[in-house]
């Protein structure tokens, strides 16, 4: 099973430090990574999709330096990724959407079907813009198992559905390492959905690494329920 | 709603365009009454003026991509072939064939530089080169069988013409030869936006992020558009030069560029019977309105209007209003009674 660090990883957009100094390691299944809005988490997943080039720090999976593998060639060095808004083309179908991630990663076409199956979606032949939105990120998940993943980004997955769906997609992400043997970061604000699923957090806060290790002990530590109350007051006042 | 005229899963479609064509490029001279309106030659020129309008149509509706020098690659294509033809005597279709890898290649030129930046570039560069070719072509001239690069005979009695090709000589079969090369080089560009490349594209349209993530080189994809679309465009400049044989730099100035652009947002950017009606749009209202006596300077207030239409009403223009009439007929009698779009 593979095994991702981050060392001292910083980015900066002009004044803003959405990461700074951060060190994260992972290791084997679904690993979570969490925090309040703004603490750097579609960042960090920017970093490792090549989409955010840091100033300082490095990334190595499984002894690869990934920072050094152009953003378009990741997907075939084995890098998938969903996005907190879905990006399923509205324009294809549900099939076209997947065989395009096949495509572009050097997959097999035959493993549309199976990644398709593994998802469960029906009538695959109808248009993204006429699927729902679960049925849009089952698409995602079936375009993050297609081929041979070996690191997989899941940016809120289960954002927009209802908790039934939550539950249902919960199973298949849960099911990712065993089916087909990749790592998986998750990012969710659903501490139910995160608990269940992951092994393992990280938790940022302004860009720095508040806490990391097994889930429950992390989700009870002061450090992280004061992290979340800043959330609460926010929201409130 | 336009996203249903982008679908690429529409096979059936694509194969009654076909059937339908065909069927207009070779039985339109033959049918009563043709030449009323528009003459026989004026169609032709039309059909010819729908491929740089399906060049536009697909680099923008497929890719969001803003290009406003086609008609100065019509011009690149025209030259070529003119060129080659007068020094080597090929068969056109060769002749044809060389001017669209030719025009390729320049149309990648352009893009190369302003691809790296964005879209907005694209617009630019592509309309300062518009600029650059008529300045270009009214300098040089057209090659008419004189020596030297540039192929230019001095006096006028020194001058060649192109013969039309062996298939199309008289006005109506070269109607039909210009009708069957446009229906097959639309077709080709029918499969290819329903293969992998056309896919590329829908993705690289929806989101570049998302694209690149399934690892997507969008550069280069929208290198190979603008290739593709180049040299459909240098086509449309070989049969151009094929109809009367000697091309005319008067028609190739940089506003004819913007002219086209505007009528194939009217006709519809989404499929490519919107090209078609670009083409008629462009090449065959102001002769229409010239026939009928009106003040050729009208078109401008014609199209401005239907531009105005086109991008307030439907993004899909006439084209994708004729096929939300055709798919209404189809279904006479809908299940719910009239759907609510939120
Ligand atoms: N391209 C950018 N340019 C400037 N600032 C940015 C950019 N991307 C992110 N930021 C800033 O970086 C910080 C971290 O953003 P990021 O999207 O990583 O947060 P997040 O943890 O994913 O939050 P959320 O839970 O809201 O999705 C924010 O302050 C954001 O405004
Ligand atoms: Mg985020």
């Amino acid at each position: 099973m593979s095994r991702l660090t981050l060392s001292g990883i910083t980015v900066r957009y002009g004044g803003v430090t959405p990461l700074d100094d951060v060190s994260l390691a992972f290791e084997s299944g679904v690993c979570g990574v969490i925090g309040p809005n703004g603490a750097g988490k579609t960042t960090t997943f920017n970093v490792l999709s090549g989409f955010a080039l840091p100033v300082a720090g490095s990334v190595d999976l499984d002894g690869d330096d990934l920072l050094a593998v152009p953003a378009h060639r990741r997907a075939r060095w084995g890098l998938r990724r969903s996005f907190q808004q879905e990006q399923v083309v509205r324009t294809l179908t549900a099939r076209e959407n997947v065989l395009l991630a096949a495509e572009h990663s050097g997959s097999p076409a035959a493993d549309v079907d199976r990644a398709l199956d593994y998802v469960g979606l029906d009538r695959p032949h109808r248009l993204g813009a006429e699927l729902t939105m679960f049925e849009r990120r089952l698409v995602d998940i079936a375009s993050c198992v297609v081929g041979a993943p070996r690191l997989v980004l899941l940016d809120e997955p289960a954002a927009g559905l209802d908790p039934a769906e939550s539950e249902q997609l919960l199973g298949l992400i849960t099911r990712i390492p065993e089916e087909v043997g990749a790592l998986v970061l998750l990012v969710d604000h659903d501490m139910d959905l995160v608990r269940a699923a992951c092994g393992t957090v990280a938790v940022l806060d302004f860009g720095r690494r508040i806490a990391a290790g097994p889930t429950l002990q992390v989700l009870g530590s002061p450090e992280v329920r004061k992290a979340y109350l800043g959330i609460d007051e926010e929201v409130t006042a | 709603m336009s996203q249903v005229f982008l679908a690429r899963a529409d096979v059936r479609g694509a194969l009654v365009g076909l059937v339908l064509g065909l069927a207009l490029a070779l039985g339109l001279p033959a049918l009563p009454g043709v030449g009323a309106g528009l003459s026989l030659r004026t169609l032709t020129v039309c059909a010819i003026y729908a491929l740089a309008a399906a060049g536009v149509g697909v680099l923008y509706g497929r890719l969001g991509l803003v290009s406003i020098m086609q008609i100065g690659l019509v011009a690149v294509g025209g030259w070529v072939t003119l060129r080659i033809y007068h020094a080597t005597h090929l068969p056109f279709e060769v002749v044809m064939v060389l001017a669209a890898l030719v025009t390729a290649v320049v149309g990648v030129l352009v893009g190369l530089p302003a691809l790296r930046l964005s879209g907005l570039s694209l617009a630019i560069v592509t309309l300062m080169v518009a600029g650059a070719l008529e300045v270009l072509v009214t300098y040089a001239g057209f090659p008419n069988g004189g020596d030297g690069f540039l192929g230019r005979a001095s006096g006028g009695t020194l001058a060649a013409i192109m013969p039309r090709p062996a298939l199309g000589q008289s006005d109506d079969d070269f109607f039909r030869y210009v009708g069957v090369a446009v229906v097959v080089v639309l077709a080709l560009l029918r499969w290819l936006l329903m293969v992998r490349p056309g896919r590329t594209w829908a993705a690289i349209r929806q989101g570049e992020a998302g694209a690149v993530s399934l690892g997507v080189n969008t550069v280069a994809h929208r290198l190979f558009a603008l290739a593709v679309t180049s040299a459909v465009t240098g086509v449309a400049g070989a049969l151009l030069a094929a109809s009367s044989g000697i091309l005319d730099p008067a028609s190739f100035k940089a506003q004819q560029s913007v002219l086209l652009f505007a009528t194939v947002l009217i006709g519809g950017v989404f499929s490519l019977l919107g090209a078609v009606i670009g083409g008629l749009l462009f090449y065959g209202l102001p002769q229409l309105l010239s026939t009928v006596g009106v003040d050729g300077n009208l078109v401008f207030v014609v199209l401005g209007l239907g531009l105005v239409q086109a991008i307030t009403t439907t993004q899909a223009g006439i084209a994708g209003q004729l096929g939300g009439l055709w798919r209404r007929l189809r279904q006479p009698r809908p299940r719910r009674p009239r759907e609510v779009t939120a």
